[in-house]
């Protein structure tokens, strides 16, 4: 379980320094909703480029990985029922919201935006009440 | 240059959610899951995240420009309001349903088959959706 944990803070630190090169070099937050949402609603077709490559890269990167270096383990659930709703859940909640885990939880906390901050702690006690429900009260996940 | 750094950016991310686990929706559900087997790594992935991206911060503060021009992001009004309350609600919810958010749903499309795709549909048409949901809020609110 710590091997875990120290996976955990490794990649945290590589998803911290890939959101520091962002903001210093490009001079944009790193939240994921937000550039792909811009690209899908085309609010953000005046820099789609940046957009397309950090999505692009996104994708391929660890597909190559995985591809070269083993199996990489998802469990999303076979429900695709489960999925659809969760997805669109994710799509209108983060829109509205303007952020998600990415631009509120990791860019937002680290500059102690009062939004950052709040949006993760409901986001989070949201997520726990509906796990606690879909998996130990329905036990549809 | 912007695109090569975008693409840097975006991969390096990529990278570090396979290697904190966070392409594995049984690490996100776990860690939500306080009422079962609690997981949590998350808290390990945050913590690990915020430090590089805390400097950075701080860094815009002693720089004028970004490295590839034009200007740092401005603090937006911090106001928690209705659209952040009720989004955040719904996000926490589809997070918790599929142990999927945007950055990890990306990152793991190439492994996740039909239901990753699904997954992505259906967060598009619900980034789509959103504008017309948050007009109606704003007319309940207002009436």
């Amino acid at each position: 379980m710590p091997t875990d944990w120290i996976f955990g803070a490794l990649g945290g630190l590589m998803i911290g320094a890939a959101g520091a090169i962002f903001l210093l070099v490009n001079g944009r937050i790193m939240g994921a909703s937000g550039i792909l949402g811009g690209l899908i609603d085309r609010s953000g077709w005046s820099n789609g480029v940046e957009r397309a490559a950090f999505v692009a890269a996104l994708i391929a990167v660890p597909f190559v990985i995985v591809t070269l270096g083993g199996g990489a383990e998802s469990h999303l659930s076979g429900n695709l029922w489960v999925v659809a709703i969760a997805g669109l859940l994710v799509g209108v909640g983060t829109r509205l919201a303007g952020g998600c885990t990415s631009g509120h939880g990791v860019c937002g906390i680290s500059r102690l935006t009062l939004r950052g901050i709040g949006a993760t702690v409901i986001y989070i006690l949201a997520g726990a009440v509906v796990m606690g429900l879909a998996r130990h009260v329905w036990g549809i996940i | 240059m912007r695109i090569l750094f975008a693409a840097i950016a975006g991969g390096l991310f990529g990278t570090g959610l396979l290697v904190s686990g966070m392409t594995d929706t049984t690490k996100v559900q776990g860690w939500l899951d306080i009422f079962g087997a609690w997981d949590p790594t998350l808290a390990f992935v945050m913590g690990g995240a915020i430090i590089p991206m805390a400097l950075a911060w701080w860094a815009t503060t002693r720089r004028a420009a970004p490295v590839l021009g034009g200007s740092f992001p401005t603090r937006p009004p911090q106001v928690i309001d209705r659209g952040l309350i009720v989004g955040s609600t719904l996000f926490g919810a589809g997070w918790a349903l599929a142990g999927l958010c945007p950055g990890p749903a990306l990152a793991s499309l190439g492994w996740t088959g039909g239901g990753g795709l699904v997954f992505l549909a259906a967060m598009g048409l619900g980034m789509v959706a959103a504008p017309s949901v948050r007009s109606r809020m704003v007319a309940v609110s207002s009436n």
